[in-house]
């Protein structure tokens, strides 16, 4: 372990980001994610990577999937304006299978909203934002120390999978600063793509192996094949046939849902007897942690169950949990958008949806009361 | 075509243009000037975005890459950065690279970053049937201007010019040994370089406004181009309804990626890791 510091939350995806081992950034300025970019604008040349500050969103993203396909890891931050305007080629990537990480630093929505406030809102514009479907990975940590390791997770994910990575901050983890006691370089899982090892002349770059994923050659290394966002066949050449079409968005789902317990990251505490079990997720868990806490001391038996993992969606770990929980309380910085999916694994009258959007946190006490109420208490 | 086969993927040909466009012509120009500069197939990369040019990249044996609509640019900015060796060259259209792309195009001249750019120039949107594109002249026919278009269109090289590209020049399907040559000079050209490429469409643009056959329509490029060379000694009468060919403008400032690499020596130096 290196000696404790104080670090930010932006920072750690920085830092986590170089230990994953980036070489590329590519952004567009965006109000909670700025740091993101400017560690990295400092930290990439003294690592032998690249950093370019395009023109806008859209070209930060088209950058990321151009540095990527010629063999480095590339990442960019945005928040939720920007991530809308990144979703076109965000389907683009997870069409072509190129590996890249999109960091997303939630802001209050819709619109520009509240800049530099937090929010969860961007849960459902993570997982179905982009035309068309297919498997998503998103993350969401919820401190400053799990946003260093997330953030690693995020960019083997991508490799191990060649797909886009999402990982969902919230403002109040990008901006909060905690001291945290980072790995040494050494002591990090870095995963890196598969390569292609046979005669280039038989490389087939969408011909996947038994575990759905091809390997994916460097551009320059006289691998030919061509790249697209059109249904294509295992060379990547653009194709009309359906039982091909079929089968591509099949893999683009099942390469990623039979990864699930791999992907899936999750915290529990206090839920083996819990009566009342919290679900929450991102920033949200620290208030929901103090109120379980309180909670207990008062003699309700609460517990929390943390989703670190959002998408592709625990609805087994959270059914799970909440099987002896006479209560599933939910609390979120939106409207209201997990809690719906938590409802297709948990009966909905055991449900309770939290929802705070006026660009404030929730206090400890906002979740307690419910939990009491819950609990059969006063 | 002799030589310029094993640039071609045979197994994706024939190609799914229509009879007649001049995009053919314009993807053998650009492979002759590969060729012709025995650039290594390896360390070349093809990009293109959206639109009938855009399938040009599918045809050539490269490490290809057919992007979204207007992105073309984005994504070789990306690669030219990650991986400076590599030659790189954008196929795109008048509407993919000066409507829904034109603001990476200027930014991409501004920044000088080190790739060819060659613009499949028809006038029009062929892929989707025949809407009006930043290209279309005022006054002609499109499907989304079916009274005559009333906006002026883009000079793609004034604008390239403007914008810092360093080698900007003009061809057409016609002169198609002329474009084989500003091509080369294009690759040849350490810095942003756009060759605007006219070519026709037939059946999107002719037909609607009455052009005549494909072979018309090269004898109208044929007979409305002027040199380059040509122009000092023609009065502005003479270049009523010309338009100018050859290598239009040249000059040389900093590269992107150079100066990256240049500023990763500086942060060395300074005692970086």
């Amino acid at each position: 372990m290196a000696k404790p510091q104080l670090m930010q939350g932006n920072q750690a995806c920085a830092v986590g980001a170089l230990a994953a081992g980036v070489k590329f950034f590519a952004g567009y300025p965006i109000t909670p994610s700025t740091e993101v970019a400017e560690i990295l604008a400092e930290m990439l040349p003294k690592f032998g990577g690249k950093f370019i500050q395009m023109e806008d969103e859209i070209a930060s993203m088209g950058a990321v999937c151009g540095a990527a396909l010629t063999g480095v890891k590339a990442i960019t931050a945005t928040s939720g304006p920007g991530f809308s305007l990144k979703q076109e080629l965000i389907g683009y990537a997870a069409m072509a299978e190129i590996p890249c990480v999109i960091v997303n630093v939630q802001r209050l929505g819709p619109s520009t909203g509240k800049p530099t406030s937090p929010a969860q809102g961007d849960v459902m514009q993570a997982r179905w934002g982009s035309h068309g479907d297919r498997g998503v990975i998103a993350l969401s940590p919820t401190s400053v120390r799990e946003t260093f390791d997330i953030t690693v997770k995020a960019f083997n994910f991508a490799e191990k999978f060649r797909t886009p990575v999402i990982l969902l901050l919230d403002e109040v983890i990008g901006h909060m600063r905690e001291t945290v006691e980072l790995p040494e370089s050494g002591e990090v899982e870095v995963i890196d793509r598969k390569r292609p090892s046979g005669p280039p002349e038989d490389y087939q770059a969408y011909k996947p192996d038994a575990d759905g994923v091809a390997p994916m050659a460097d551009f320059g290394e006289g691998y030919y094949y061509h790249v697209t966002g059109l249904v294509h066949d295992y060379k990547g050449m653009p194709s009309q046939n359906n039982a091909l079409t079929t089968e591509l968005i099949d893999r683009l789902h099942t390469k990623i849902e039979r990864a699930r317990d791999e992907i899936t990251i999750y915290h529990e505490d206090y839920t083996d007897d819990a009566d009342v079990l919290v679900v929450a997720y991102g920033g949200t868990t620290r208030a929901a942690i103090a109120a379980v806490k309180e909670a207990r001391a008062q003699g309700v038996k609460a517990g929390l169950l943390t989703l670190v993992t959002i998408w592709p969606f625990p609805g087994e770990i959270v059914a799970k949990a909440a099987q002896k929980a006479k209560k599933v309380i939910v609390p979120e910085l939106n409207y209201g958008q997990l809690v719906g999916e938590i409802e297709r694994y948990v009966p909905r009258e055991k449900v309770v949806s939290l929802t705070r959007y006026d660009g404030e946190l929730f206090r400890p006490e906002e979740i307690l009361n419910p939990i009491i109420t819950a609990g059969g208490g006063k | 075509m002799a030589g310029i086969e094993k640039y071609l993927r045979q197994s994706a040909l024939p190609h799914i243009w229509c009879p007649g466009c001049g995009n053919g012509i314009l993807l053998a120009a650009i492979l002759r000037a590969v060729d012709k500069l025995g650039l290594d197939q390896k360390k070349t990369v093809v990009v293109s975005g959206i639109g009938c040019s855009s399938r040009a990249s599918g045809y050539m044996n490269f490490n290809t890459v057919h992007t979204a609509h207007g992105r073309a640019l984005t994504f070789a900015t990306g690669i030219k950065l990650a991986k400076p060796e590599l030659n790189v060259i954008v196929l795109t259209g008048d509407g993919d690279a000066t409507a829904i792309g034109g603001n990476h195009f200027i930014h991409a001249a501004r920044r000088n970053v080190d790739i060819t750019t060659v613009i499949f120039n028809n006038s029009i949107y062929g892929m989707t049937g025949g809407q009006y594109s930043p290209l279309t002249p005022m006054d002609a026919k499109a499907t989304t201007a079916p009274f005559g278009h009333i906006e002026r269109s883009f000079d793609i090289a004034a604008l390239a010019i403007a914008a810092g590209a360093t080698y900007v020049a003009r061809g057409t399907a016609f002169h198609a040994q002329l474009l084989t040559d500003l091509v080369v000079k294009g690759i040849e050209n350490k810095g942003f370089s756009v060759i605007d490429a006219i070519t026709q469409c037939p059946i999107s643009y002719g037909r609607k406004n009455k052009m005549g056959s494909a072979a018309d329509m090269l004898a109208w490029q044929r007979d409305h181009a002027v040199m380059a060379q040509a122009v000092a000694k023609m009065s502005p009468e003479d270049l009523q309804g010309k338009f100018v060919i050859g290598e239009l403008y040249r000059t040389v400032a900093p590269e992107y990626t150079a100066e990256y690499d240049k500023l990763i020596a500086r942060v060395e130096k300074k005692g970086g890791k």
